[in-house]
């Protein structure tokens, strides 16, 4: 098990583990933001839920920032470990006629997406926590849409957000698949995964952009 | 055809190589790009100048030695095949062809062109092999049935040539396809079976001990190799690793 964890195809695994349960918190994340779009009063007992159950604080939002780390840890390891790898450059390189540009530069868009979580963080859960621990704030089930709403005032941030979420997509176009590939999955259902990978990198991402840009068009009119 | 030829040169390991100029006249369309590499050293030696050191061996596509980097691509710009199978057709009259050694720190340049493969010997001798019954009485292999379509991915395998194009290709200088191809060609297989385990792990660990990269699934290895191995096979070897590993 020691040489497991030395190994490059452990360190792959590692990285597709730990994407697809990001994967998969996108499912929920947007699930959630949709209401928000459909129905205030719902998204606002959702959001309560999710922001004061114990199981979800305690339990599911510590799982989800190793979770964060890891991929992200993980990804600038391997990315050091593959430029060491090369050596001396070639003058020219055609990477153009043999992999697609996502697959190239799954580090860049990562990038970006990490870049987008430090606003996101700071938009949401560091207002959060400010709210809950160091303002000590009673709990107001009700202010989450309106509070939601304003954070997409400013024309900037629904920008960045639309921004970071076309960046995201071309993530997920190569990352979802291509975890299954370095998890030994290559077989007749990869047709079908890759099909799944394309439309679930463009309808999440597209989702998320529309609820930014929605929340924008439609401020709360007092 | 006349050619402007930009090609490394390096004097030897321990030195610092650069990309010098050549123009070279006179270049036939079904010349070999060897072949015209040959006409190139013949014009230097006529000159007294040091020729371009580059590998090659059977000139056919089969011992997987030449190993050119051409125009930014392994083996040139034509698919499936090897740089002794690339011809000048592929080339248009004054074109500038920019020809580099493989690069990747597990393959250090030894002069010119010519670059050090021991690294794929090795990652072989930690497990590319079977135990067969030498004693004098071997069970001939044609008696044990195999399923067709085990023996044709086995046989696909097998068809690797070593030639390294994948960790040439690779953004990464990752040599998963060549270790990939060398654990299913007998992973495939019952005579295969008696080292499983033990073949997949040390055949990883000298992959990574030797400083190749890691792979990200881009697919370029498999559009470069000449034989055209799988992504499959990469697929398969984790498979058999992370088996082998969890078993312990």
């Amino acid at each position: 098990m020691s040489g497991l964890i030395k190994s490059s195809i452990a360190r792959k695994v590692v990285m597709a583990l730990s994407g697809l349960f990001l994967v998969f918190f996108l499912v929920l994340h947007v699930t959630i933001n949709l209401a928000s779009v459909i129905s205030p009063e719902f998204f606002n007992e959702a959001s309560h839920f999710m922001g004061y159950n114990p199981l979800v604080q305690y339990l599911m939002q510590p799982i989800l920032i190793i979770g964060v780390i890891v991929h992200f840890v993980m990804g600038f390891i391997l990315e050091i470990q593959n430029r060491n790898a090369r050596g001396i450059g070639y003058v020219k390189y055609k990477g153009s006629a043999n992999a697609p540009w996502v697959s190239r530069n799954m580090f860049y868009s990562g990038l970006v997406i990490l870049a987008f979580l430090g606003l996101h963080f700071y938009d949401f859960w560091v207002h959060e926590m400010t709210y809950k621990y160091i303002e000590v704030n009673p709990e107001d089930p009700t202010r989450y849409y309106a509070e939601t709403v304003e954070k997409f005032a400013p024309f900037w941030r629904t920008i960045i957000y639309i921004v970071s979420f076309v960046l995201l997509s071309l993530h997920l176009w190569h990352g979802f698949s291509s975890s299954f590939q370095s998890m030994g999955v290559n077989n007749k259902y990869t047709p079908a995964i890759k099909t799944f990978t394309k439309l679930f990198a463009v309808v999440v991402p597209l989702a998320f952009a529309f609820i930014a840009l929605y929340h924008h068009l439609n401020p709360i009119t007092h | 055809m006349k050619l402007y030829l930009k090609i490394w040169r390096q004097k030897n390991a321990s030195t610092k190589g650069q990309m010098v100029d050549y123009t070279l006249d006179g270049v036939e369309s079904d010349m070999s790009f060897l072949e015209m590499l040959d006409i190139l050293n013949e014009e230097l030696i006529s000159k007294g100048e040091e020729p371009v050191e580059f590998d090659h061996d059977c000139r056919e596509g089969i011992c997987g030695t030449c190993s050119l980097m051409i125009n930014g691509r392994p083996h040139g710009p034509d698919s499936m095949i090897t740089v002794c199978q690339l011809h000048m057709r592929s080339f248009n009259d004054g074109d500038e062809i920019v020809i580099e050694p493989w690069r990747a720190k597990a393959f250090p340049v030894i002069k010119d062109l010519i670059v050090d493969r021991t690294a794929f010997d090795r990652i072989q001798q930690a497990g590319g092999y079977i135990s067969v019954n030498t004693s004098g009485r071997p069970v001939d292999a044609n008696a044990i049935p195999i399923a067709k379509e085990m023996a044709d991915k086995s046989f696909n395998a097998a068809t690797c040539i070593g030639c390294g194009a994948c960790v040439a290709a690779c953004k990464n200088a990752s040599a998963m396809l060549f270790t990939s191809a060398k654990v299913s060609q007998f992973a495939l297989l019952p005579q295969g079976q008696v080292e499983a385990a033990e073949r997949v792990e040390n055949m990883v660990r000298q992959m990574d001990l030797e400083g190749f990269g890691n792979c990200t699934n881009t697919g370029a290895c498999e559009i470069e190799c000449p034989k055209g191995i799988s992504l499959e096979n990469i697929a398969r070897m984790n498979r058999e690793y992370l088996s082998a590993s969890v078993k312990g």
